[in-house]
């Protein structure tokens, strides 16, 4: 049942119900027994009373004093049924509506008996001074309906009652579960963009959990969505600015009548479009690492491939610098996911590129670990205040490069993580340049 | 007309030098708030084109310490951020004018020739005096209502000049107007082209005082 209130409802109404059923079993077997006890004793009594009479010797009177008014069917009435036999077997006196057949066979005390089709339960006095048995019954049918009728009576208005009882019930519970319809409707009613936190120092101890959970959510969202503005701000920034020099580059093309400011006007464009369309690349690529999907897949990954692979497409104004290679990269195998291991090494070299001496060297080192991979340039290196910075999304540093965009090592920091492994910056100790140290476990 | 550039982007920065250059201007460039302020404190400029984010910090800060100095050289903020608070803070901090990336060339020409003019205390486009009409924004002259053909030098020196008639210029002043600081300034140009427009609008019209410069004759 998806319904707290009906739940309740339901759970309430139950437990109710067996409550009373239980109570009522109870009533029915201990008032039975107390009836039982009591009409016991009145067989008792009655026997011991024709017996007293019996035993003053005056018969036709004994046999006057037994109840004698007529039967009524249905009733109450005529209960007690009285026979007295001589020792010797002769029915000396019954009392009206008695039956003809002797009651019991026993000599003395109680006994059940089935008489005429019907359970009789009789006692016997026996009387030895007059030779007589003095037996008194009641009809045990009688007996029950006495208790049934006794029950009935308890049950009747119970069944009055269990109507209101459950509207009450309900009533109540829908009272009771007010503060979370409150909560229910603060929420259905709020904007898209209400991210403010929902009043749970108010609330009742059992829904505060759940406001408090609201709220973490709220916030958590909130983060994520002011952290998705900052990058689409910075994003539309980063990019108005070469679309600002393309359109001027243009202007200046088109306007120009001198063939020299034309041709490097030109020139300036096509720059400008490598430039943005790489920053265009990245800005997809950080997207992506942004949404969070399944983990990425492992494979077995050859470095030297991606080497290859990466060396091979590097963009380059003008002279490529020198690259090498250890030969134990080279021959190096990780587990790992080949496309973001791609993205970190791809944005490391070309940052090295980038920020290279036209003659400079790029060295791919394996690391002490055998596990990691090390990126060394020769270009300036990064100022020490600047390390903890430059893997933040468009921070340029002091040497920035003219086709830089701020973003790639961003973009490798967020793909190691990703990866499980870290990104460590340092400047080079035997020479200036950059050390770009990726280390990648198991 | 000598304008100040503040643009860290490298081909934007080259688009804004070539492109007002070809309005006529002349055109410094620098990529820092440290350098703007280097150039402000040895130059003279007739207008500042200001990018707000630059990479040591903010366009802002510039233009607040400019103001606060009593530096009254007219402002065109140009940046990407365009939100209207944004532009609002501009104006506020002392800007004179404000244009969002991407912009037209033509444009930013007009605004920065406009900002230029209210800078020299006109409202006017064009220049006018001694039957002479300057018209910056198409870079042409007319001499009673007759074309009168300049070049780029002449014009900018004439304009120089015209912009205050009655007020002296110093040989100094008229070649800060002309040349840039990568420009290399050959030792008689400014004479050179004096002579000139001597000859193009009459002797009388542009007096030598001695020792101290050139003006525009006022007519009495």
């Amino acid at each position: 049942m998806s319904s707290l209130r009906g739940r309740l409802f339901a759970i309430l109404l139950t437990a109710t119900g067996l409550i009373w059923l239980s109570a009522a079993v109870w009533i029915y077997f201990g008032t039975h027994r107390e009836l039982e006890r009591v009409l016991d004793t009145r067989l008792q009594e009655a026997a011991r009373m024709v017996n007293s009479l019996v035993g003053s010797a005056n018969m036709t009177v004994a046999m006057a004093a037994l109840p004698g008014s007529p039967a009524e069917a249905g009733g109450y009435e005529r209960q007690l049924s009285c026979q007295i036999w001589s020792f010797d077997g002769r029915l000396v006196a019954r009392s009206d509506g008695t039956p003809h057949g002797r009651l019991t066979e026993v000599r003395s005390g109680f006994s059940d008996r089935i008489v005429d089709g019907e359970p009789w339960r009789v006692y016997t006095v026996a009387n030895e001074t007059a030779g007589i048995h003095i037996m008194v019954g009641d009809r045990l049918g009688l007996r029950d309906r006495l208790v049934s009728e006794l029950i009935k009576g308890l049950l009747a208005p119970t069944l009055l009652i269990a109507p209101l009882l459950g509207l009450l019930i309900w009533i109540s519970l829908g009272q009771g579960l007010r503060p979370l319809r409150a909560m229910a409707g603060d929420v259905r009613n709020r904007d898209a963009d209400d991210m403010s936190p929902i009043d749970a120092a108010h609330a009742p101890a059992e829904v505060k959990p759940l406001a408090q959970a609201l709220n973490g959510l709220f916030a958590k969202v909130e983060t994520a969505r002011r952290h998705e503005r900052e990058v689409t701000a910075f994003a539309a920034h980063e990019l108005r600015t070469p679309l600002a020099g393309l359109k001027t580059q243009a202007q200046i093309a088109m306007a120009a009548e001198d063939p020299a400011v034309r041709h490097g006007a030109l020139q300036r464009i096509a720059l400008s479009v490598d430039r943005t369309t790489r920053l265009v690349r990245q800005l997809l690529a950080l997207a992506k690492l942004d949404t969070s999907g399944p983990p990425p897949a492992r494979e077995t990954v050859s470095v030297g491939a991606i080497f290859d692979e990466i060396t091979e497409a590097a963009p380059g104004a003008a002279p490529h610098p020198s690259v090498t290679l250890d030969p134990a990269l080279q021959a190096l195998t990780l587990q790992t996911s080949r496309e973001l291991l791609t993205l970190i090494l791809r944005n490391l070299h070309e940052n090295a590129v980038q920020h290279m001496p036209a003659d400079g060297r790029i060295s791919w080192r394996s690391t002490a670990s055998g596990r990691g991979i090390a990126i060394e340039d020769e270009g300036p290196g990064i100022p020490e205040d600047e390390l903890a910075l430059v893997t933040q999304r468009f921070f340029r540093g002091r040497h920035k490069s003219a086709l830089g965009t701020g973003l790639g090592l961003a973009i490798a920091d967020a793909a190691a993580r990703q990866l499980g492994a870290s990104l460590r910056l340092s400047n080079r100790v035997d020479r200036p340049g950059l050390r770009a140290e990726i280390e990648l476990g198991g | 007309m000598r304008i100040l550039v503040v643009e860290d982007d490298p081909i934007l920065a080259d688009g804004l030098a070539v492109g007002l250059g070809l309005a006529g201007m002349t055109v410094d460039r620098v990529e820092s708030c440290a350098d703007a302020r280097a150039a402000l404190a040895t130059s003279t400029f007739d207008a500042m084109v200001l990018d707000l984010m630059l990479p040591d910090g903010s366009g802002l800060d510039v233009l607040g310490e400019m103001r606060r100095s009593g530096d009254r050289t007219p402002i065109l903020l140009l940046t990407a951020l365009d939100d209207t608070p944004d532009r609002v803070r501009g104006l506020d901090s002392g800007a004179d004018d404000y244009l969002g990336k991407p912009f037209d060339l033509d444009e930013l020409s007009a605004r920065v020739r406009a900002i230029a003019r209210r800078g020299n205390g006109r409202a006017a486009p064009c220049l006018t005096a001694c039957g002479i009409v300057l018209d910056p924004a198409s870079q042409s002259a007319t001499l009673n209502g007759v074309p009168l053909p300049l070049s780029r030098r002449e014009f900018a020196v004439l304009s120089a000049l015209m912009e205050r008639p009655g007020i002296v210029l110093s040989k100094v002043e008229i070649e800060d107007r002309l040349y840039g600081w990568q420009e290399e300034i050959e030792s008689n140009a400014v004479e050179v082209h004096i002579h000139h427009l001597r000859a193009k609008i009459g002797r009388e019209t542009i007096e030598t005082v001695r020792g101290l410069g050139y003006r525009i004759r006022v007519a009495s």
